[in-house]
Parts: structure tokens; sequence; C-alpha cells
């Protein structure tokens, strides 16, 4: 059910970082700007309900506090790094960097999703059993 | 060696870099032995030329880069860390490059000196990769389908070492009777099918929908492909051994897997989300062609369509080496390399407070630009062309030979720039206080 649920968050966060990346790739800057906010909005909104609700709920139940989800977070860091260069590329009007870095994000966020599909949020699951539910409710109401 | 469970995100950078930075090295030996030796070399699968130029090429290039991609992979694919990478990695590295020039040489001066020593290295060379690595899918957490496939494909890698070993054998001890033409045909089926396809496949419905963002690969295809290609092979085996004339139904089976597997790609790749193309997204298209052509002639070459022995036989074997394997292989290093130079820089900043906040690393397509990347995939395309028309007009392997040498030449100078410029960035890092 967590599995579930926060792997079709990844797939919404592709879809609008794919229309970001084809509106610059049409150097199309208007666009490009509009989708990117749209993009980096549900990308923030699901890292926020990783770090604030669903990685605190598992490291509570298992005592894990710098395994799996230390590295998560830090590539998380990562991503919002990225994230503040593409808005200083768009800003700057720099369509070339904007794609550089686009791409650059997207090998980031699909491995680290594939990570988190195949291993953390199973073993998530498995440790939060009967509370999925609650949990997903806290995390939609972020 | 490998401990379970581990999320971080990758070896040294030196581990998995020394294959990629070595492999087009041993792709530009490969085309000096053609430009050196000329037709002849092709004038059938027998010539001391074509062995050497085929190791050189499926061992030195193509292996090299597999092996590397999985020093690295693991630890993301399947959550599974190799502990000291750098010394197993390092040893893995420098027995196969010294175990594959020796074989080379072996062929080319029959000195069977060169044979013993070459079994020697590359029996452990692989030997350990496969223990080092074949420990690590034996420990992962969780079964997934790349996990079972990646066990195949080393399965494959074993049962092709194993037989190659018993064919260099037969080559350092005259003495030991060998049953040559048996037991190469098996010996290549192996290599190139449940190891080079076998992986190949395996990588790729794990990168194709996440990198291009297209639908998922059939679980079916997921789950069976890679174990149907070795029970495939197995038949073909017990039917050759046994001299069962019924070992074209496994063949044609084999055949079949790889075009539904090829043409399934290609559909998929039509279905992409991401409208942004690059050579990556090229270099997988012309594989998965080359794929299904060298399959056809393949079909084609078994009915009887071909005349055996004729060089225009070969046209299957470069199809799958050059045009299928060494495309994806290639497309896959501009994708990895820039992306494990960022990442790493991105930790070395992480490490030093002072950089932080102050220096970004240079995003992928900084690291190799596109337009470099785009060159040598034309450079590629054009050798690859002109070697399958050497295959009729003989008068073309030369100049398809030059073509090779500046591919691989650019390709390594491609790769080149993004470790000098890792090491500039580095340096630049440190230098923040």
């Amino acid at each position: 059910m967590i599995s579930e649920f926060m792997t079709g968050e990844h797939r919404h966060c592709d879809a609008g970082f794919a229309k970001a990346e084809s509106a610059a790739s049409e150097d199309d800057l208007e666009g490009a700007r509009s989708a990117y906010a749209e993009f980096e909005a549900a990308l923030l909104g699901h890292l926020a309900m990783e770090e604030q609700v669903l990685f605190p709920a598992f490291e509570a139940k298992t005592g894990m506090n710098g395994g799996p989800t230390a590295v998560m977070r830090m590539e998380h860091d990562q991503m919002r790094g990225l994230l503040g260069q593409m808005q200083r590329a768009l800003s700057g009007g720099s369509l070339d960097d904007f794609l550089g870095l686009a791409e650059t994000l997207n090998v980031l966020i699909q491995q680290h999703n594939m990570k988190e599909e195949h291993m953390l949020y199973p073993m998530t699951e498995r440790a939060l059993g009967g509370e999925a539910t609650a949990i997903i409710e806290r995390m939609r109401a972020l | 060696m490998s401990t379970a469970l581990s999320l971080e995100q990758a070896p040294p950078l030196s581990v998995p870099l020394r294959f990629f930075l070595t492999a087009p090295l041993f792709g530009a030996a490969s085309a000096v032995l053609l430009l050196w030796v000329g037709p002849e070399a092709l004038q059938s699968r027998w010539t001391p030329a074509a062995l050497a130029l085929t190791h050189l090429f499926a061992l030195g290039a193509l292996t090299m880069v597999m092996c590397g991609a999985l020093f690295q992979m693991l630890p993301v694919l399947v959550g599974v860390k190799v502990t000291r990478p750098r010394l197993w990695g390092g040893i893995c590295h420098v027995l196969l490059v010294l175990g594959t020039l020796s074989l080379a040489a072996g062929f080319l001066t029959a000195a069977p000196a060169s044979f013993r020593l070459a079994v020697i290295l590359l029996a452990a060379g692989l030997g350990l990769f496969l223990v080092v690595i074949g420990t690590g899918l034996l420990r992962a957490p969780r079964l997934q389908d790349s996990v079972r496939g990646m066990r195949w494909a080393c399965g494959g890698l074993a049962v092709t070492l194993g037989f190659g070993i018993t064919l260099t054998l037969g080559h350092g001890w005259e003495s030991l009777p060998i049953l040559r033409v048996p037991l190469t045909d098996l010996h290549l089926s192996w290599g190139l099918l449940g190891w080079v396809a076998a992986l190949i496949a395996v990588v790729s419905w794990q990168v194709i929908p996440m990198f291009q963002m297209t639908p998922e690969y059939p679980p079916v295809l997921r789950r069976w492909l890679a174990a149907g290609v070795l029970v495939l092979l197995v038949w073909f085996g017990i039917s050759a051994a046994v001299n069962w004339p019924g070992s074209t139904w496994p063949l044609a089976g084999l055949a079949l897997l790889l075009i539904a597997f090829a043409g399934l790609t290609l559909w998929l790749l039509t279905r992409r989300r991401r409208t942004v193309g690059d050579t990556n997204l090229s270099y997988w298209r012309l594989g998965m062609v080359a794929l299904i052509a060298a399959a056809l002639l393949a079909i084609a070459g078994r009915l009887g369509m071909m005349v055996p022995g004729s060089r225009l036989a070969l046209a299957p074997a470069v199809l799958f080496l050059a045009g299928f394997a060494l495309s994806v292989v290639s497309g896959m290093l501009y994708k990895i390399v820039p992306f494990l130079v960022w990442l790493h820089l991105q930790q070395r900043i992480g490490e030093n407070p002072a950089a932080r906040g102050s220096i970004a690393p240079p995003n992928m397509r900084a690291v190799i630009r596109e337009p470099r990347a785009r060159a040598q995939w034309w450079l590629h395309t054009a050798a690859l062309t002109l070697l399958l028309a050497g295959l009729v007009f003989p008068i073309l392997l030369r100049p398809a030979a030059l073509l090779w040498l500046a591919s691989f030449a650019m390709l390594g100078y491609n790769l080149v720039t993004a470790a000098r410029l890792y090491r500039r960035e580095c340096a630049r890092i440190a230098a923040c206080t």
C-alpha cells in the first residue's frame, strides 16, 4: 500500500519533469518556467512527505537512523541543490544549462527511486504493517 | 565479500573508470589489427587474426565495460555493497587486461606459452569477478527480476569461461584431445547470448523505462528472458553434442527471443514520455536494429541461404558484436560516466564545508558535451556500415578499420576528457579553505 502510493508519487513527478524538459528543449522559456514550477512543487512535496512522515516512522519502528534513510536524505539534499541551480538557469534564461541540469537530476532521481521502490518502501511496509493507512493519510495532509 | 542492504551511492570512481577507460584501447587494438592484416583477417572465423581481434573486442572492450559497470551498479540495482571494491576491482582489471593481451598474442603467434599464461590470468580474473559479483547477487536482500536475470547472465559468463578455458588448454598443451569445432560453437553461443545479450537485456529493462520514461517491459519477459536464453542454449548444446538434427529449433528460438526483445525495446522507445533525444537514445535504437538484423541473418545462414565459411557468414557476428553490443555499451557509457563524475564531485563538495555553497559540480552535459558524443556516434555508425559493406567488398575492410580506429579514439578521448575534468574539479574543491 505504501509502495503503491509512493511509486505513484514518483510517476507523477516524472510526468511533470518530462513536461518542463520538453518545453525547454523547444526553446519555450515561458512554458518551461511554468511547467518547472509545477514539477518543483510536486517534487519538494514528495520529499517532505518522506522526510517529515515516512522516514521518521520507519526510523522509530526499526531504530535504524544512520542506515538507508540517511542515504536517502542525503540524495534529497543533492536533488534540492540541483533544483536551485535549475531555478537560477531559468531565471537567467539559459535553457542549455537548464537541460544539462535536468538530465543530471533525472538520473539522480531515477537511481534514487529505484532504491526506494525496490528496497526501502518494501522494508517500510513490513516494518509499519497496519499503520500504513494512517501514515498515508498523514502524508496526504501535508 | 559483501554486506547486505546498503543504499550507499557508489564505490570509488576509480573502480569502474579504470575498466571504462581501458575498453577503447582494446577496441582500437582490434581495429589496428584489422588495418594491419587487411581483408585476409576476415577470410573466415578461424583465421588467427579473426580470433585475436574477436577476443580483443569481446573481452577487452565489451566484457571490460560490463565488468566495470557491474561493480558500479550492484549497490544501486540490488542494494548489495561490494566490500573492498578497489582491491577486488583492481585485481580483476589487471588480470583481465593481461589475460586478454596474452590470449590475443597466443592466437597471433601460436605460442603455447602465451595460451598457458592466458588461461591462468583469465581464469583467475573472471573467476574472481564471478565470485565477488556472484556473492553479492546471492546475498541480495530481495529477489527482483533484475537480480534473477543477472544471476543467469553471470552463469552464462561462467559457462563461456569454462568452454574458453578448455579450448585454450587445447592450444597450450597440444597433446590434449579437444573437439575444437563443436566446443567453439558452444563457447561462442554462450558468450554472445548467455553472457552479453542476457546481461544487456537485464540492464535494459532497468534503464530504458528509467532514463527514457517509457512504459515498463512486460513482466513475463523480465522474468523469463534471461532464463529462456540459457535453457535454449543448453538444449542447443545437447542437440549439437549428440549430433541431433533438431539443433535448428533452439537456435530459431534464441533468434526469436532476441528479435522480440529488440522489437519491444524499439516500440517502447516510441512511447517514451521524454521528448528530448540524446546520443544514448540513438545508440539504443541502432543497437536494437542491429540485433534484429543479426538474428535474421543468423537464421538465414542456418537455412543455407548464405555460403558457410564465407566472409558474409560473419555478418551476424559483426552485427551482434559491433552493431548491437558495442552500441548499447557505448550509449550506456555516455550516461554512466558523466553522472558518476557529477556524483563523486558532489560528494567531494559535501565533505568540504568551505566548498559547500561556493562551488557547484558541472552538470552531465558539461562533463561530456553532447555534440562530441554525437560526433562519435556518427563515426561508430559509419564504421559499422563500412565494415558490413567490407564483408561483400573486401577492399573496404581497411578503410572500415580506419574508421573504427577513429571511433574508438574519439570514445576514449570523450571519456578521458571527463576523467580529466574530474581531476581538475577535485583540485578546485580541495583548494577551497
